[in-house]
């Protein structure tokens, strides 16, 4: 370990300047607080991603507890709530409150900060063969950014009027005037500064993660030996860098409409609560939805690509076969990033879009089925008559292409304008969101958490409960979200506390309890995972090989227990592509290996 | 122990790299602050202002900072420190000088009535988009403030043209970016 450190020192020219203050014996802050070790930045990503989806989970099972159970108390939940079950209910506001936040927390916090974070910071530098980031330092300062964030949206929690609760999307009036609602007054203050600090760690961490794709590759890793994993998360970055500072600009014009009195999203308001007719004219809350789909659909996708690149790497490791159709991955990748611009006005089909321009929008929305259906025929062949070792990443990679294809289905629903006035802020679209996104996200995060933990932490995951943990995420997933697409085709609206006044969705009472004890199970199956995580860094059997799921990439040519630097003495050179599984009668042939004169082409 | 360096693809520093991946993501800001008052704009009953005949002035003053900026590059590189010293400080000051004439013709279209509160309007837009052009316009004197004090202490000694490089890209990018928020306001209002 030493010995890589000294190379970083002496030999890294480009990180010369930031590494000039490391030394040989580092504090505990400076190696495990304040690092610029990529390795450990992935690690506090991952950490405090894990903490914030326990909290996000735990507000879906409490707002669940009442949508399930419409006209009952449960007076514990005053005992540790307080205020927010005030008589042992949860009050409307309180709901609106918790699903904004399981939003919010969930989207930006988990799946984005989260997955993309974790690693992007970990198997970038890991699997390109850099000894780390362009900028060390700004890749720090996106960590503390995104920590500074959260707790600022922490803060918001615990305030009198407690946080935002006009949903995660942050429609003006709602989230423009502090009279409109308790949330839209200091919480909303919070929710903005959170975010826009989240915005900047976003920037700071994509920059990096695309100059060092492009920049720092070792000799010989042409961007098309590239593994699919470091495609995807390359164009997250990108995705991220073009779309992110443009919610700024939103959340920008927010702030003047909140404070300085403008009329940038505002027109014709007359408050209830204050009596009050403001004086604002001529703004328009369609701009500030513009403005925020622009980010919103490549959100959606910053938070699918570096599943599908984790789930790609990993079928095929445990397939023993060459990915089926790199180019095509890589092709389809960039169309997806390109479309993901030019679809945004799908969420707002009922708006009074123009229905001319709403049908180019269509066209383009479904345009995005076909590089979604070559990924997904590009993964079943991958997986075709092969000798599928079925370790707990690969499991969760498969459930990962299973959700994806399932919740794509009802996304070809949704891109049909005239189907999507039916459907429209019906739990449908719960459905197909949680279904494409959040679940299947979560196991593209699954996938890769169990399949480099190794490389994490030298240790590997305990099996037997990783089983316990698909299998029963996977039969929960779809028995919380499959019965919810019937709920919204039969017109049940979303972002309602109690039905029992709409007689028509009263035959939905018994499948509500069911979903909401389903999903009771789902969340205490995920304290599993936890404690399996935490459990296996110090307990967990160790790793005594260098490749122990016979991998062909660069990541695991390192040390068990790389140093700062990842490799001691010289980076290994790259002659091949990622994916030589099962070629020439061998099981596969490592990057690093040179092509033989008598070897066949793949 | 050098060969791990030539390992390492270099065609482009990556902190130049950076520098531009960055600069996209700011041009995205922009393009996005000017498409909303496109999208505005469009939408009728939108009340347009006379533009302060300062900001010609001020165009002007950041247009010559640009050229001082390069100067002062190409002394750097011609190790020609003296030079270079001086041209940075005149880049420095021509960049003070620009953010404070946009804040008084600011403060001149107040006067003239075109205030935040109130109905919607391209002043309104004029104030956020200037206003956060001039926060960008800072950030670059701060940087150019550090490099400044840099220049002027004795014990560094660094012939490294990188950061100057990256400094000088930056400054022209603020000043094409002011040339082209200053043409599509004069045109829209
Ligand atoms: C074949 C591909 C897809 C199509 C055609 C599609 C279409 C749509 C449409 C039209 C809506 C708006 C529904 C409405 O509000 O009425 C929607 C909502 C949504 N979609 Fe998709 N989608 C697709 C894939 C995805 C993927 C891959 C993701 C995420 C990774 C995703 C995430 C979302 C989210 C988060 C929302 C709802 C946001 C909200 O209103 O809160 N979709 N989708
Ligand atoms: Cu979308």
């Amino acid at each position: 370990m030493s010995h890589g450190h000294a190379e970083v020192l002496t030999t890294h020219e480009v990180h010369h300047d930031e590494h000039g203050v490391h030394h040989h014996h580092q504090s505990f802050i400076s190696k495990y607080v304040f690092s610029q070790d990529h390795k450990i930045i992935a690690k506090q990503f991952l950490i405090t991603g894990m903490i914030w989806a326990i909290i996000g989970g735990l507000m879906s099972v409490l707002f669940r507890l009442q949508l399930g159970y419409p006209d009952q108390t449960f007076p514990w939940l005053e005992d540790i709530l307080g205020n927010w079950a005030k008589g042992g209910k949860i009050t409307p506001e309180n709901y609106y409150a918790l699903v904004t936040m399981h939003g919010t927390i969930l989207v930006f916090f988990v799946l984005t900060g989260g997955l993309s974070g974790t690693f992007a910071n970990f198997l970038i530098p890991l699997q390109v063969g850099a000894r780390d980031m362009a900028s060390p330092m700004m890749n720090m300062l996106s960590y503390w950014f995104f920590f500074g964030g959260s707790i600022v949206m922490m803060s918001s929690l615990f305030i009198q009027t407690g946080p935002f609760s006009g949903g995660w999307t942050a429609y003006p009036p709602l989230s423009a005037l502090g009279d409109a609602s308790p949330g839209s007054k200091t919480g909303m203050d919070l929710w903005i500064t959170a975010m826009a600090m989240f915005v900047v760690s976003s920037l700071l961490g994509g920059l990096n993660y695309v100059s060092t794709v492009l920049n720092l590759r070792t000799k010989g890793m042409s961007m098309t030996r590239l593994p699919l994993t470091i495609w995807a998360l390359f164009f997250t970055a990108v995705l991220g860098i073009l779309s992110f500072p443009v919610l700024l600009s939103g959340f920008i014009l927010l702030l003047f409409d909140r404070h300085a009195g403008t009329s940038f999203y505002l027109s014709d308001i007359y408050i209830a609560a204050t009596n009050q007719a403001l004086p604002n004219e001529g703004g328009s809350a369609i701009l500030y939805q513009h403005l925020f789909w622009f980010l919103g659909h490549p959100e959606v996708y910053i938070i699918l690509l570096p599943a599908m690149g984790m789930a790609s790497e990993i079928l095929s490791v445990n397939s023993r076969k060459p990915i089926f159709g790199y180019m095509a991955m890589v092709g389809s990748l960039f169309a997806i990033t390109i479309l993901a611009f030019l679809v945004w006005a799908h969420h707002m089909f009922v708006t009074g879009l123009n229905p001319f321009l709403g049908s180019v929008f269509v066209l383009l929305t479904l345009l995005i089925a076909v590089p979604s259906a070559i990924k997904v025929f590009n993964w079943l062949t991958t997986i075709w008559k092969a000798n599928i070792k079925f370790t707990p990443g690969m499991l969760f990679a498969l459930g990962f292409v299973s959700l994806f294809i399932s919740g794509g289905l009802t996304g070809i629903f949704l891109g049909n304008s005239t189907l999507d006035i039916h459907l429209h802020d019906t739990y449908f679209v719960i459905a197909h969101f949680h279904i494409v996104m959040g679940v299947s996200a979560f196991f593209g995060m699954f996938a890769g958490i169990y399949h480099w933990f190794p490389k994490m932490y030298g240790r590997y995951m305990n099996s037997t409960l990783a089983y316990i943990h698909f299998w029963v995420t996977l039969i929960g997933a779809y028995l919380i979200f499959w019965p919810m697409h019937y709920e919204g085709l039969a017109g049940m609206p979303r972002r309602y506390l109690d039905y029992s006044n709409w007689a028509s969705f009263n035959q939905f009472g018994d499948l509500n309890r069911f979903i909401s004890t389903v999903a009771m199970i789902v969340f205490s199956i995920q304290l599993l995972f936890v404690f399996n995580f935490f459990y296996s860094i110090f307990k967990g059997r160790k790793v005594t090989t260098q490749n122990p799921w016979g991998s062909t990439t660069l990541e695991w040519t390192a040390p068990i227990h790389p140093g700062h630097g990842n490799w001691e003495g010289e980076i290994p050179e790259v002659h091949r592509w990622a994916y030589d599984y099962s070629k020439d009668g061998r099981d596969f042939i490592p990057q690093t290996e040179p092509i033989a004169a008598n070897e066949s082409k793949h | 122990m050098t060969e791990a360096v030539s390992t390492q693809r270099k065609k482009i520093h990556p902190h130049k790299f950076t520098l531009w991946v960055g600069i996209g993501s700011i041009i995205m800001m922009f393009a996005g602050l000017t498409s909303a008052y496109i999208v505005k704009g469009s939408m009728g009953n939108f009340p347009t202002i006379k533009m302060p005949q300062l900001f010609y002035y001020s165009t002007a003053v950041i247009l010559i900072s640009s050229f001082t900026m390069q100067w002062s590059l190409k002394a750097f590189k011609e190790r020609g420190m003296q030079q270079y010293r001086r041209l940075l400080t005149v880049t420095m000051i021509l960049g003070v000088g620009f953010i404070a004439m946009q804040l008084i013709a600011f403060s001149q279209l107040w006067e003239s009535g075109t205030k935040l509160k109130g109905a919607t309007g391209s002043g309104q837009f004029l104030y956020v988009i200037f206003g956060l052009h001039a926060v960008h316009v800072l950030g670059g004197v701060i940087a150019l403030i550090i490099m400044f004090i840099k220049a002027f202490s004795a014990r560094i000694r660094n012939y490294n043209p990188v950061p100057v490089e990256v400094m000088s890209t930056y400054w022209h990018f603020v000043d094409l970016l002011w040339v082209y928020l200053f043409v599509f306001f004069l045109f829209k209002s």
